[in-house]
């Protein structure tokens, strides 16, 4: 016989189950079965209907799918005899849930076995109402739970009153049929209903405040006696528990009492003296007794205040925390928590014995006791507890250090009571678990450090001892890094020593081996190796001792694959070998950086997030009208064919050093900062957020001037000493201009004119577009362009168009063009007059936004661009 | 709501009997069972029965090879719920004499009789050992 047809008995496949000796056998097992079980289903045998039935809820406890089963619970149901219905309705409450729809088909069965002759069939029926109800069933059947509540049999009315609870929670509306039955059955005697009713009592006052009022006024003084006679009960064999008559009846009375105590004076008043019996006559030595006095402290915190009784609570709960039984313990702890916002005071007492809970060798207390002691901390006692756990930090298991750190650092930030004791445990904590420390954490910290320019010599010392300590906290490497680059004179100069430190030696050697282990460590991240780039081009300027040796460690990386770290590298040294003269302007020391911006960014509020603006439809000057990206979009020149901007928060980093390690997104938020020298330093290192990489990348980065699609914004909104060709016509930053152009072949400038120089305003494949400039005399606002185009392709472009948009504050007026024929080869060009007036001269650049629509062999081309290079002061 | 779900599993971490009084998806419920079962199993006798996962809290307490595990709400009383375990196993040490894993798993209806007695939609319903067994011996009686 085929051991999984329909005959087998349910306790031969569970032995095949066990059988199993891998997942996949279990699984063919399970699947032959199921196929068994749908045949014998398809077949309708009605002899093994349960035995099939009580497969399936072994099936899909191991967790396979038994949906095909529904069906079989539905009919089960409906079959007259006891054990069919009995099998049907557990099936119904195992493989169903009250989300499918086969569970509407049941609602008739329920409503007919609810009215059933037989209890036990009530009972069923009851007992699944009350685990699977749904809404609709609630509203359909609600008159008959209701009328169960008053039923012979005490059975029926407790599940009656269980049932009910699931209906209020589901149709909060019907709770008030409910009241009054509820009431009536909390004079019961019998333990279930009783149980049972006090709970339906609890959860009528959570939902409506009408019950609440109701109960508080009706049957308070009823459940206190229930619950004195109870705990003056003699012994009772059915109920007792280790000498205890009941104790989830206690444990339920007193939580339906704290209910009704809470916010009211005159109900706390009336059970005060039973409170304070059961707190001071329960045993304490066994766990049913504790579990009631655990309770019984849970509502004396949440009644009305009486002193007496808090303290009696309080002691409660220390004697709980001295208890050598873990979960005492743990429900102290779990208590005291809900304590400290009654009596700070009482629960400060413990502290002590709190603090030795953290270093429990159990995850669970350790757990509980880190919240509570996070929530004890105040400016008082910050510093013992920092050090404590601190301290503790050292030895705590590895799970645990994570959540450790994170409140370690949350409490010094909150509560330092000054600068450089923060400092000291950020760096003792650093040391320790660094590599648990988050992202924002550590910014925070190089805020606070550049905002403490007294200590700016203290904690680069500190760091630097640190750092020869250990290297093992990528953290740790990073801020020491940082600092280096900062304030690395400091640290071989030993400047602003402070008398609690022992001298120290460094030379500017040992500094720059830092960084180069830094750079060098293998388990050094991309913004570690990138900070410490940074940081080295700093070095080379304060310690020109040392300049090439920086350079032999930068060169290597021209080749790394990571494009950000090969771009720094190149235009780096490029600054090292060339640029001597500018190199310590570019890198002086950052500005302090606000604490305040710092905050508003990690909460959220970005600038940039004008760039969502709604795009408006730009009539063009000439007389062209068409839908203009946003006239943002247009000024924004550094998204011209990159995403939209994002700098997200918290990348403050992003801004401080310049290092945007996601390709894809670039930076609009610079632009925020004061022109100031030293932004200029902030504006050259964000320079290079890489393009798109779909250009020819790096080249066309450093050679701004050939394309218009070079990140050149953040440096043309600010800074006098602009990195870009343009800049040229600023004669005192004239050798800026050479920074980064080594690479790029930058027209020269032809034009008689010597104030402007002309640029390569549009450069496609075979397509140039060069602008001249001249000015009207006596007419500064007004700028007159040459447009030359020329055609590199070897086909002639014909009806060739040039069209042009300009933001609204400047004025556009463009002459016709030479010829709308363009020669091939070079041979010839077009030239087009335009003139330009600028409103706000002298304050914006000038930007343009270009169409240029042409036919080669007749077929349509068009190409378009923005053109953001134009010079300062046009 | 209190109770939350009731689990049996053996030392092999394999269940043997799962109540949910919410609803969760197959997925969610392996998933679910698979973290707490490692979790708890991992633990030593010294270390309280209490642990916390996800947004249950999880009671458990562990008779020869079976523990028994009850996901719990925050503010439910730990210490009651594991009376109640021991409630529960004393039921069924009374009905199957010196209960163990193979009892549940080859009499897994009758377990689930017995725990629908004792708690309903995650509730305590009755707490009396001969009130929970009466139904269940009364059936054994007829069939």
């Amino acid at each position: 016989m085929n051991p999984f047809s329909s005959g087998t008995r349910l306790r031969d496949m569970i032995r095949a189950i066990r059988a199993c000796k891998t997942a996949s056998e279990e699984r063919a097992v399970v699947r032959k079965e199921c196929a068994a079980i749908r045949t014998s289903i398809n077949e309708n045998d009605q002899d093994y209907m349960h035995r099939n039935l009580a497969k399936l809820m072994f099936i899909h406890m191991l967790g396979y799918p038994t949906h095909f089963g529904q069906m079989e619970c539905l009919k089960l149901i409906a079959s007259p005899g006891f054990p069919e219905k009995r099998i049907g309705y557990l099936g119904l409450m195992l493989l169903l849930d009250e989300r499918q729809e086969v569970l509407m088909l049941v609602t008739n069965s329920l409503k007919q076995d609810l009215n059933h002759t037989n209890q036990y069939i009530v009972g069923l029926a009851l007992c699944a109402l009350g685990n699977i109800c749904s809404a609709e069933m609630a509203r359909d059947l609600a008159p008959e739970v209701e009328r169960l509540l008053q039923f012979r049999d005490p059975n029926i009315r407790k599940k009656a009153s269980l049932c009910s609870i699931r209906i209020i929670r589901k149709v909060p509306d019907l709770a008030e049929i409910f009241i009054n039955p509820a009431i009536a059955l909390l004079r019961e005697k019998h333990h279930g209903v009783l149980i049972t009713a006090v709970q339906l009592c609890t959860d009528l006052c959570k939902i409506s405040t009408e019950a609440l009022e109701h109960i508080r006024k009706k049957c308070t003084d009823g459940l206190v006696r229930t619950l004195r006679d109870l705990a003056n009960s003699p012994y009772s064999p059915e109920y007792d528990i280790a000498g205890i008559t009941d104790p989830f009846l206690h444990i339920r009375l007193l939580k339906l009492l704290r209910v009704l105590g809470e916010g009211d004076a005159g109900a706390s008043d009336s059970m005060n003296d039973i409170l304070a019996q059961v707190a001071t006559k329960t045993e304490s030595n066994k766990v049913a007794g504790n579990a009631i006095l655990y309770e019984c402290v849970q509502t004396i915190m949440s009644v009305e205040d009486n002193g007496g009784l808090r303290v009696l609570a309080i002691n409660i709960l220390g004697r709980f925390l001295s208890n050598r039984d873990n979960n005492i313990r743990y429900v102290a702890l779990n208590m005291l928590m809900k304590a400290v916002t009654v009596d700070a005071q009482a629960v400060q007492r413990h502290r002590a014995t709190i603090l030795e809970c953290v270093k429990d060798s159990d995850a669970s207390i350790q757990k509980r006791a880190l919240e509570l002691v996070y929530v004890l901390v105040n400016e008082t006692n910050v510093k013992p507890l920092a050090k404590e756990l601190i301290d503790y930090l050292k030895v705590s298991d590895h799970d645990f250090r994570g959540d450790l750190t994170a409140k370690i650092c949350s409490i010094v930030a909150k509560f330092s009571p000054e600068k450089i004791w923060y400092i000291d445990q950020m760096l003792k904590v650093l040391s320790e678990a660094g590599n648990f420390v988050k992202d924002e954490v550590w910014h925070a910290l190089i805020v606070v450090i550049s905002n403490a320019s007294e200590l700016h010599g203290y904690t680069v010392r500190a760091l630097y001892r640190a750092f020869q300590m250990s290297t093992e906290q990528e953290i740790l490497v990073r801020v020491t890094v940082w600092c280096i680059g900062e304030y690395g004179d400091m640290l071989v100069n030993n400047v602003g020593m402070l008398d609690i430190e022992d001298p120290i030696t460094v030379t500017e050697s040992d500094a720059v081996d830092v960084l180069e282990i830094a750079i060098k460590r293998h388990a050094s991240d991309l913004t570690t190796k990138a900070m410490a780039l940074v940081a080295l081009l700093k070095l080379s300027s304060r310690f020109p001792s040392c300049s090439e040796r920086i350079r032999e460690i930068i060169v290597p990386f021209k080749g790394n694959f990571v494009l950000e770290l090969q771009q720094r590298s190149i235009e780096f040294n490029s600054i090292i070998a060339k640029h001597q003269n500018i190199k310590s302007v570019l890198v002086e020391r950052m500005p302090v950086l606000d604490e305040a911006t710092f905050v508003g960014r990690r909460d959220g509020s970005l600038p940039g997030a004008a760039s969502t603006a709604p795009a408006p439809s730009v009539s063009l000057p000439n007389g062209v009208a068409k839908p203009v990206a946003p006239l943002i979009d247009l000024l924004d020149l550094s998204s011209d064919d990159a995403p939209a901007p994002s700098s997200s928060g918290g990348n403050l980093l992003h801004d401080l050093l310049g290092v945007d390690l996601s390709p894809a997104s670039q930076q609009s938020g610079a632009g925020q900062t004061s022109n100031s020298a030293a932004d200029v330093l902030l504006d050259l290192l964000s320079i290079g957020s890489p393009s798109p990489p779909s250009a020819s990348s790096t080249v066309d980065i450093l050679s701004s001037n050939t394309s218009n699609k070079a990140p050149v914004s953040p440096l043309n909104d600010l800074s006098p000493l602009s990195l870009s060709s343009r800049a040229t016509s600023n004669a005192g930053a004239s050798p800026m201009m050479d920074v980064l152009d080594g690479f790029s072949p930058g027209p020269p400038t032809e034009n008689n004119g010597p104030v402007h120089p002309s640029i390569t305003a549009f450069e496609s494949s075979y397509l140039r577009l060069t602008f001249d400039f001249s000015k009207q005399p006596g007419n500064p606002q007004t700028t007159i362009i040459h447009a030359t185009f020329m055609n590199l392709s070897s086909d002639t472009y014909t009806d060739f168009v040039f069209q042009a948009a300009v933001p609204k504050f400047l004025q556009l007026q463009l002459d016709p063009a030479s010829s709308n024929i363009l020669p091939a080869a070079g041979n010839g060009s077009i030239v087009q007059i335009l003139k330009v007036t600028n409103s706000q001269h002298g304050k914006k650049s000038l930007v343009m936004r270009i169409r240029i629509a042409y036919k080669i062999n007749g077929k349509d081309t068009l190409e378009e661009g923005q053109i953001n290079n134009f010079p300062r002061g046009l | 709501m209190g109770i939350r779900f009731v689990l049996m599993v053996n030392k092999q971490g394999q269940t043997r009997l799962a109540q949910y009084y919410e609803y969760l998806t197959l997925e969610e419920r392996r998933a679910l069972e698979g973290e707490i079962v490692r979790k708890c199993l991992a633990r030593n006798e010294n270390q309280c029965s209490f642990v916390e996962h996800r947004n249950y809290k999880i009671v458990y307490r562990r008779y020869a090879s079976l523990f028994f595990l009850v996901g719990v709400d925050d503010d439910e009383n730990e210490l009651a719920i594991l009376e109640f375990i021991h409630l529960l196993v004393e039921t069924m040490d009374r009905h199957f004499g010196n209960v163990c894993e193979l009892d549940i798993m080859f009499h897994l209806e009758k377990a689930h009789f017995m725990l629908e007695e004792m708690v309903m939609n995650g509730c305590i319903v009755e707490t009396s050992k001969s009130n929970i067994l009466a139904p269940i011996q009364l059936m054994d009686k007829t069939s």
